[in-house]
């Protein structure tokens, strides 16, 4: 269960950097399937050569920066549908991520020789500030202080109002595709950093490591929607609890994995999930309506 | 201030859907202009507007506002020389951020957003000044989500935004035609207040011909494309509807009798 508890809160970064643009900017990004492959590559790849964890980490991020403005540039400046630009990122990112791992499908990372921020080793028996539930959670509450900070500044406002209302934003002098490419950029960088992060946890990067992560991001975002939906918190409270979504996710994960399903149902277990959550809001609307529900009334961001 | 020379615009061209929707446009406005136009349906009003707003950029022509070429800027770019309305009352505001914030954001318009605080405590109090005096109790209600408010306050809203940085010139795309005849009057109201308190120059689509008669101080009505009428002063403002119908058959044949906009 701590393990779960690990596991989950590193894809709870992962689930934030979806949060943006799925539900800031109301852009279903695909691009993430290959970030969460290429960070981690890029981070171990950069640990093997001899690098800190930090400097790796930061590599991991820019290098996920760099795939999100790729989707940006293809979405924005040439006009390619926001989900079949991210599709080509990703697809594009399979081999540029093989060549990191140095033609391999992946690279292992031996947690006795390097000195690793997080592991699966470093949930027992470790000195408490080497505790990989500690050390996730203090990166979760800094990623979560900075956002707040940045989406509540001029720049993070014009974002918002970009997810919110592309006519008014555009009226009101912004510029939505810059908002959008930086939405995209941000959010990709996000979860190339817990793709670092992931990689080093599980001690290997693994080029398919990236496979249905768009879902579970998706299924944190969702899962917190509909758990802490109801109650009325701040953006920091929505960024919390969407990192809580996924710690929920991978906890039922093991509960299921308890009851007797292996680990190759997990990513037909993750889509029913998935599928489930976004579904009942709209049957509920649609069949039990208590009030007109319009787009745009919701409650979030 | 505002100067359309020859403006054209075919939609979908070489389609079967292929529709003129300028052709040859020509509109002067001077400083402080209140100008309300009206035509049948697919007269080019809303696309002039368009035009001016840069939503697409024009096959032909030039847009000059107060001397500034602005016939090829993005639409983001005009935004600092104009304020819009539009139709929908869901258009003009972000739904799910608050009025404070949606406020911050048009007080911002055509300046550069950098990482500076969104809104500032200095401003609230400026912002809560400038909600009182719509008279809607929006002023108490600040963190309220936009999308929670009525179509009417959501406009008189938009309206507020739109004019909260002078604009050079404010577009009005039948901003009272999707709601009640009531609230339609007040917001009607709120935009000749606000018109009249910083002489803003305006162009304001309406569906209603007495509205176009009672307010502004020049009229014109348009058809296929380019304007066929241009009142001001005195004569303006001795017009009837029964001129304007008059007017439209002329040009029409009659067909504007079945148009939905008529008298209400």
């Amino acid at each position: 269960m701590p393990g779960a508890c690990a596991q989950g809160l590193i894809w709870g970064i992962m689930a934030i950097g979806v949060y943006i643009t799925f539900k800031i900017l109301d852009l279903a990004d695909l691009t993430v399937d290959g970030t969460m492959a290429t960070g981690g590559a890029v981070c171990v790849m950069m640990m093997l050569s001899g690098h800190s964890f930090g400097v790796s980490l930061l590599a991991a991020f820019i290098v996920g920066c760099i795939a999100g403005l790729v989707t940006g540039i293809l979405h924005t400046a040439l006009g390619i549908p926001a989900i079949l630009a991210g599709i080509l990122t990703q697809l594009g990112l399979y081999s540029i991520n093989l060549r990191i791992l140095d033609n391999k499908a992946n690279q292992a990372i031996n947690v006795d020789k390097y000195n690793l921020l997080v592991s699966l080793r470093y949930i027992k028996g470790v000195p408490f500030y080497k505790n990989t539930i500690l050390v996730v959670a203090i990166i979760i509450a800094i990623l979560v202080g900075v956002l707040y900070w940045f989406f509540g500044t001029e720049l993070g406002s014009a974002i918002r109002a970009t997810g919110s209302n592309n006519n008014m934003s555009r009226a009101q002098g912004i510029n939505t595709n810059a908002m959008k490419v930086i939405g995209l950029v941000l959010s990709n960088g996000i979860v190339a950093f817990a793709s670092g992060l992931y990689a080093q946890y599980q001690g290997f990067a693994d080029v398919n490591a990236g496979r249905g992560a768009i879902v579970i991001g998706l299924a944190a975002v969702i899962i917190a929607d509909v758990i802490f939906g109801r109650i009325k918190g701040n953006f920091a409270f929505k960024l919390v609890s969407v990192s809580f979504g996924a710690i929920i996710y991978y906890i039922v994960l093991q509960i299921v994995m308890w009851l007797g399903l292996n680990s190759n149902d997990l990513k037909l277990l993750s889509a029913i999930i998935v599928a489930t959550f976004l579904a009942v809001p709209y049957l509920k609307s649609h069949y039990a309506p208590k009030r007109t529900v319009k787009k745009g009334d919701n409650a979030d961001a | 201030m505002l100067e359309l020379k020859n403006i054209h615009k075919t939609f979908n061209p070489g389609t079967v859907n292929e529709k003129t929707a300028l052709c040859g446009l020509d509109l002067k406005l001077n400083e402080g202009d209140f100008v309300t136009v009206i035509g049948g349906n697919g007269a080019g009003k809303s696309t002039m507007l368009n035009a001016i707003a840069g939503v697409w950029l024009v096959d032909e022509g030039t847009i000059t506002i107060d001397g500034d070429d602005v016939t090829k800027l993005p639409e983001h770019k005009r935004a600092k020389y104009l304020g819009r309305v539009f139709q929908d009352p869901m258009n003009g505001t972000a739904a799910t951020m608050q009025i404070d914030e949606n406020l911050a954001l048009a007080a911002r318009r055509g300046k550069f957003r950098s990482l500076k605080k969104g809104i500032t405590s200095k401003e609230m109090a400026y912002f809560r000044e400038r909600l009182a005096t719509l008279d809607l109790g929006l002023e108490d209600r600040m963190t309220t989500k936009v999308g929670l408010l009525s179509g009417g306050q959501r406009q008189a809203l938009t309206l507020l935004m739109a004019a909260l940085v002078k604009p050079r010139l404010l577009l009005l795309d039948e901003h009272t035609a999707a709601l009640d005849p009531k609230t339609a009057s007040k917001v009607l109201d709120t935009t000749q207040k606000i018109v009249e308190a910083d002489n803003i120059t305006t162009l304001m689509i309406t569906h209603n011909m007495k509205d176009a008669i009672a307010h502004g101080n020049r009229l014109i009505m348009m058809h296929e494309g380019n304007i066929i009428y241009d009142v001001s002063g005195d004569e303006k403002k001795n017009l009837h509807v029964s001129d304007l119908l008059a007017k439209f058959e002329e040009v029409s044949g009659g067909a504007f009798a079945n148009d939905r906009m008529m008298l209400n």
